[in-house]
């Protein structure tokens, strides 16, 4: 264990969606290098507090990298420099000693910053609620062992389950698009048996769902290499290949009526 | 208690006396209320299907006028509202975050038990039953057990049809692995993120509901008043966490699925957020406390490393199937893990314990390890370790299986310690993880407060003592799927027609207003120390007193330290900022000012159970080769303790355990 010296934090403050907002920056004389990067915010938010100065509102609470509520663009990178690693697992030991640390929040037009480095996901809930599901109401559901479902396409859904929904993939995007997160939870359910009967309908009213607040894919590539979950482009390329035979498949049934 | 204090301890609630109407006290305990758990009748296998004979029923066409408030989206929150919103009720979701997808459920790594016995090793329901109910030292319900374990089953069906990706074997079935606890192989799990997976199925029900327009989500609102009129909840005073506007939520019934409270710890393996407030809030408005000492331990959190640490991070007990613990023999013995040879080395469990050995159940595995650290035997850098060492399983499957069993596991420990578990032996410590005790509830999961339901992990109904791994899942979604849709249909059906008060009552207005004024006293303040502060002072004296080895001299301590420090924090706690916008030292100091209240009670309980059982550990009562003594004769009941305006004068009521389908026996894992 050793101490980092003197880094300097310039943190994106916002006091509300209509100011303008600003970076400020804080010193940090010296924190242990086995402190995690929200542990750091942290003491300096008891030091501003210390000062009768308001702390900086960052959102975060698991602190395990699973529950997605974490964000910050480090650097200009979503959740900082440390590969498939959400920001709240990202440790002190990844810096050094007087280097100036950039501190935004996510930045995309879908989403709204609410106050300093928090801002609003909530178009991600509405993709889900259009489709991200199965129908299958409580007490319905037969025996679980009746339907096999392989294990390389249970290996596959679970792929594009472990997504956390936290908005990396569009703040890394130069388009703002949230392909990544729309394929991955369209992935999860088209590929397992148990999806089939919604497969379709799934796809397409989550992919429009999510073209009313996002921008378009045009294959960066960015989202992945920022995926905290390290999630595949691929599920991209299922994603529209399943919207597009569902479109065909539309045009299909409107020619037979 | 000096009456000063006493007079102090409410100012919050000061505009309520102001207010001519009479029947406003700030608190009004419920009077003359039995602790009847309604228990059908019946032998145990048929007391569900009894009960579901004879509940009264809602029909279809009269559920939209019924509205029901969900306060929580954890699994069993958001489970419970996606039922009860398919079932036709009107449903609104509150929760502090900005999606229900968050709640702390998700970070359950292991696994969810269910007496499917797809393994043909003779597993049954009786059998989870039974290890339920001695995991929990004998100090839970049959009825509500029993019934846990019979819909554990249905559980499993309704999750798959959900879409959650279990792990399966080649043939496409289902897989299990073992739990802590248990010589079967009953555990589902999807690789170690069992709870996300769930979470996430119950959310994608939820949100369906949502989209269709059954359920109304409230999301970044957090719970600060519960509201009763005429003795039933008459619905909630919620706080707009980004515009800090105070609201009231009237509703036929109201459900509080908000979770454990084992963040009043400080350090502990809850996300930072996870409080009591709601349960508490409930409590001081005649919702019972019951067996609030009866916290859990983690026996596999990663050590502690600096002062600045704000939380501490599970590593799942599915890792004990091929993970072995141990110590050096020899104290202060400094040489790397791998230069202490095998000679040379206690696995300690596997020595005391030899039928469970690593797998024995997590209050034993905790103060076993407090004991080796204790001893001077403990590993890494600030020697407050054990070793969990998987060279063996490496060695004997090879790093593969390993990978694909524990891959994200290893990749998170990796991440926050700095050194890589396929190489070097995990360091592991106990850490603050559950708390069985919570809200009172009866059979059909009511509170003392008719109206009230409390679901998961904030009711104390199933786990007695001490959880077994895999059984927070289960008990959280047998509540909110199997459990409450039924129970709550039963409490609203005789309401049809009759009309509840509305919003504009006054008693909604007072809370209102008491609220208002509580949040805006904590800004007045203007102290020196900030909620955080207080919160990790209080966090060390429960640790120290209240953990896992408590005595009579430290609670009495305890009970002592907190009351002033509790003094400390209402006149110098400093909070900046202001109220209007999203203001998390704001809404910290609401939540540090309840786990205060709670700390006392908890350590008052713990006092006044003179025995040892499950994660209560008592060390006056151990017996001579330091295991958990029970008194039988005079503990083998719940604790459940009514508020009377001060935490320390609380009342405790007994509800006596019936054993009739279990023969009390000391519990043995060796």
């Amino acid at each position: 264990m050793k101490n980092l010296e003197n880094l300097v934090l310039r943190i994106w403050r916002q006091s509300g969606p209509d100011d303008p907002g600003r970076f400020q920056s804080y010193r940090i004389d010296s924190i242990s290098d086995e402190a995690s990067f929200l542990e750091m915010l942290d003491v300096l938010n008891e030091k501003l507090i210390g000062e009768g100065l308001e702390a900086i509102a960052f959102d975060h609470d698991c602190r395990e990298g699973i529950c997605g509520t974490c964000s910050l663009m480090i650097d200009g990178q979503p959740h900082g420099p440390q590969r498939g690693t959400a920001t709240c697992q990202l440790h002190m030991r990844k810096f050094s000693s007087g280097e100036t640390i950039t501190v935004e929040p996510w930045r995309a037009t879908a989403f709204p910053i609410i106050k300093d480095l928090i801002v609003d996901r909530a178009p991600f809930d509405r993709i889900v609620e259009a489709g991200g599901f199965i129908t299958a109401t409580t007490g319905g559901a037969p025996e679980a062992n009746l339907t096999p479902v392989p294990k390389p396409v249970a290996e596959a859904a679970m792929d594009a389950a472990a997504c956390i929904g936290c908005g990396a993939c569009v703040a890394a995007c130069p388009n703002g698009a949230a392909s990544l997160f729309t394929a991955a939870k369209v992935s999860h359910l088209n590929l397992l048996p148990q999806g089939q009967a919604e497969r379709w309908s799934r796809v397409e009213a989550m992919v429009e769902t999510m073209e009313q607040y996002f921008g378009s894919c045009t294959n960066h590539g960015e989202c992945e290499a920022a995926c905290p979950k390290s999630i595949s482009i691929d599920f991209i390329a299922l994603m529209n290949k399943d919207y597009l035979s569902a479109k065909l498949k539309n045009r299909a049934l409107i020619s037979r009526t | 208690m000096s009456p000063e204090r006493k007079t102090k301890k409410a100012p919050a609630k000061k505009p309520a006396a102001k207010k001519p109407a009479a029947r406003s006290s700030p608190v009004r305990p419920s009077p003359r209320v039995v602790l009847d758990a309604k228990i059908p009748p019946g032998p145990i296998a048929e007391k569900w299907d009894n009960y579901k004979a004879d509940m009264k029923l809602v029909n279809p066409n009269n559920k939209r006028g019924f509205k029901v408030i969900v306060v929580g989206s954890g699994l069993a929150g958001a489970s419970a509202a996606a039922t009860l919103a398919e079932l036709g009720y009107d449903v609104h979701v509150f929760t502090f975050h900005d999606s229900p997808r968050r709640a702390h459920s998700i970070a359950a790594q292991g696994g969810i038990n269910a007496a499917k016995n797809y393994r043909g090793d003779g597993d049954s329901v009786q059998r989870l039953f039974y290890d339920t109910i001695k995991g929990g030292d004998f100090r839970s319900r049959e009825g509500n057990v029993y019934r846990l374990a019979q819909v554990s089953v249905n559980i499993i069906d309704q999750m798959v049809a959900q879409g959650v990706p279990f792990a399966r074997e080649y043939g496409g079935l289902l897989d299990t692995r073992s739990c802590g606890g248990s010589q079967l192989q009953r555990t589902f799990y999807a690789r170690g993120q069992t709870g996300q997976q769930l979470l996430l199925g119950a959310y994608q029900q939820l949100a369906r509901q949502i989209g269709l327009g059954n359920v109304k989500l409230w999301n970044r609102s957090e719970l600060v008043d519960v509201v009763t009129i005429d003795g039933r909840c008459a619905g909630i005073v919620t706080r707009d966490l980004v515009t800090g506007a105070v609201q009231s939520h009237a509703a036929h019934a109201t459900v509080l699925a908000t979770g454990g409270y084992g963040n009043v710890f400080f350090l502990s393996t809850n996300a930072m957020a996870c409080n009591i407030t709601a349960a508490w809030r409930a409590h001081r408005k005649g919702a019972y406390f019951a067996n609030p000492c009866y916290t859990q331990i983690h026996p596999t959190c990663i050590p502690q490393a600096d002062e600045t640490q704000s939380k501490l991070t599970l590593m799942s007990e599915s890792l004990r199937n091929d993970g072995r613990i141990w110590v050096p023999s020899r104290e202060g013995d400094d040489r790397s893990p791998s230069q202490i040879p095998e000679a040379e080395r206690d696995y300690y469990l596997e020595r005391m314990y030899p039928s469970f050995g690593n797998l024995a159940p997590r209050d034993i595995s905790s103060r076993a390890a407090k004991r080796a650290v204790d001893s001077g035997r403990g590993v890494g850098p600030l020697k407050n370790g054990v070793y969990l060492d998987f060279a063996a399983a490496i060695g004997r499957l090879g790093r593969d299986v390993i990978t694909e069993r524990y891959g994200n596991l290893f990749e998170m420990y990796e991440r926050i310690t700095g050194e890589v578990p396929y190489e070097v032996p995990m360091r592991v410590y106990p850490a603050s993880h559950y708390t069985m005790g919570g809200l009172w509830v009866d059979y059909e999961l009511t509170t003392t407060i008719p109206g009230l339901y409390a679901a998961g992990e904030v009711n104390f109904a199933d786990q007695g003592a001490n959880r077994l791994g895999a059984s927070a899942l289960m008990q959280g979604l047998a509540d909110g799927y199997f459990v409450l849709p039924y129970t709550i249909g039963n409490y609203l059906a005789p309401m049809l027609n009759k009309p509840i008060p509305g919003v504009d009552h006054p008693e909604f207005q007072l809370a209102e207003q008491a609220a208002s004024t509580r949040f805006g006293n904590y800004l007045d303040i203007r102290g020196s120390r900030s909620p955080d502060w207080f919160h990790r002072e209080l966090g060390k004296i429960i640790w120290e007193h209240c953990g896992m080895d408590r005595t009579a001299a430290g609670l009495r301590q305890a009970l002592s330290d907190l009351p002033a420090l509790y003094e400390e924090f209402k006149t110098d706690l400093r909070v900046t900022g202001d109220g209007a916008s999203v203001n998390q030292t704001l809404e910290k100091a609401g939540r540090v000012d309840d786990f205060f209240e709670l700390g006392m009670l908890m350590c008052r309980d713990a006092l006044e159970r003179r025995e040892s059982c499950g994660g209560h550990f008592r060390s006056e009562y151990q017996d001579s080769e330091g295991e958990a003594q029970r008194d039988d004769a005079n503990f083998a009941h719940v604790a459940a303790w009514e508020f009377t305006g001060d935490p320390m004068k609380a009342v405790r009521h007994k509800e006596e355990l019936k054993f009739e389908t279990i023969h009390l026996a000391k519990r043995s894992y060796k």
